[in-house]
């Protein structure tokens, strides 16, 4: 039977390496896509992933199970996301004014020939990757804020209890969030729901 | 009612709660369309891909954490250290050898001897004829007498 993360982390505490090694095979995954979706660089992304695991690593002398493993273990991502992304608006709002549009390895970087190749539909590919990109800007325009409560909430399916503790919010403040962050989705995706209640 | 629509979508919702919004929504269009917009914009969501993190990802943690400084409880500087134990163990020796050997070593002084010597400076310090007779100190100012001498009620004497 699989050791619960809580069980696995007292064990990190008492010295259990390998325990530190399971952790990280069980949350490298969804941590750097949590991640990734936050700050919107891969690079970015797995650097602050490996930031979170080195401060759990840290902190493993002094961890309580006072509340869920990963509650504790989103909290510390959440917190570096939300720096991260205030720490680099300025930046980046500079930066794509006279940058050429870049496409990361989410968004596709296959030559025209290539995904000739591998699709042979080519224009169901293309109206199927114009549709992941529209999802994708949804997300990303929303205010940092929001964008962590429907990530937490739609990818990592947090308990609305939990999601609150991580943002450091009330539960009903937490829903009203989330309200606001789909009624937002609901109109940029627009086109798409209204294709989808087809 | 609205922070109740995501819930019952979600499924989150008491069973009461349930069966009070599946009322509510029988009557009502507005959040009946709501319902099934929510539903769409979830659905739509799952169509993001995930990444896998990269090849040299578990490396690199664990690098950092071998990187990681071993800290030591402020407890374990009272633990015994073989080492140290050893080395004050050999300095005690070493001082009470020193301490054994100054004594015996000093050679053909008798300790009667010693005490009768000191005893005859002593006196010597004690004699007051010496004080007296040592010519530096007859070039001392002498002390000043003094001269108003406060009568026994305690008024100072006048001089007419």
């Amino acid at each position: 039977m699989a050791r619960s993360d809580v069980q696995l982390m007292l064990d990190v505490k008492a010295g259990d390496e390998r325990s530190f090694e399971l952790l990280l095979q069980r949350y490298r995954t969804p941590l750097v896509n949590f991640l990734y979706r936050m700050v919107r660089a891969r690079e970015e992304a797995e650097d602050l992933a490996q930031e979170v695991f080195l401060r759990v690593y840290r902190a493993r002398k002094d961890y309580v199970p006072s509340a869920k493993f990963t509650t504790w273990l989103f909290r510390i991502a959440t917190n570096l996301a939300l720096n991260s992304v205030r720490d680099n608006r300025y930046q980046r709002m500079e930066v794509s004014l006279d940058a050429p549009v870049t496409v990361d390895a989410e968004d596709g970087d296959e030559k025209p020939l290539d995904i000739a190749e591998k699709h042979p539909n080519i224009e169901q590919y293309l109206v199927e990757e114009a549709r992941k990109k529209m999802i994708r800007h949804a997300i990303d325009k929303l205010p940092e804020k929001q964008r962590a409560a429907v990530l937490l909430h739609k990818y990592q399916e947090l308990d609305y209890g939990d999601i609150a503790k991580i943002l450091e919010c009330s539960e009903s403040a937490l829903k009203s969030l989330l309200f606001r962050a789909y009624e937002t989705l609901r109109v940029e995706l627009a086109p798409l729901v209204a294709r989808h209640g087809k | 009612m609205e922070n109740r629509i995501l819930a019952y979508v979600d499924e989150r919702l008491k069973e009461s709660e349930r069966l009070e919004m599946e009322k509510h929504l029988s009557a009502c269009g507005a959040c009946q369309l709501r319902v099934n917009e929510f539903r769409a914009v979830t659905s739509l969501l799952d169509e993001v891909p995930q990444i896998e993190p990269s090849a040299a990802f578990d490396a690199r943690v664990r690098a950092r954490v071998a990187a990681e400084p071993v800290k030591q409880s402020w407890w374990a500087w009272f633990t015994p250290s073989p080492r140290v134990a050893f080395a004050a163990s050999l300095l005690l020796l070493a001082t009470v050898w020193i301490g054994y050997e100054s004594k015996t070593s000093l050679p053909g002084i008798d300790q009667k001897e010693m005490d009768a010597q000191m005893m005859q400076e002593m006196q010597v310090l004690d004699d007051q004829d010496v004080i007296s007779s040592f010519d530096p100190l007859k070039d001392l100012p002498q002390p000043v007498q003094q001269e108003d001498q406060t009568n026994q009620t305690g008024q100072p004497n006048q001089t007419m």
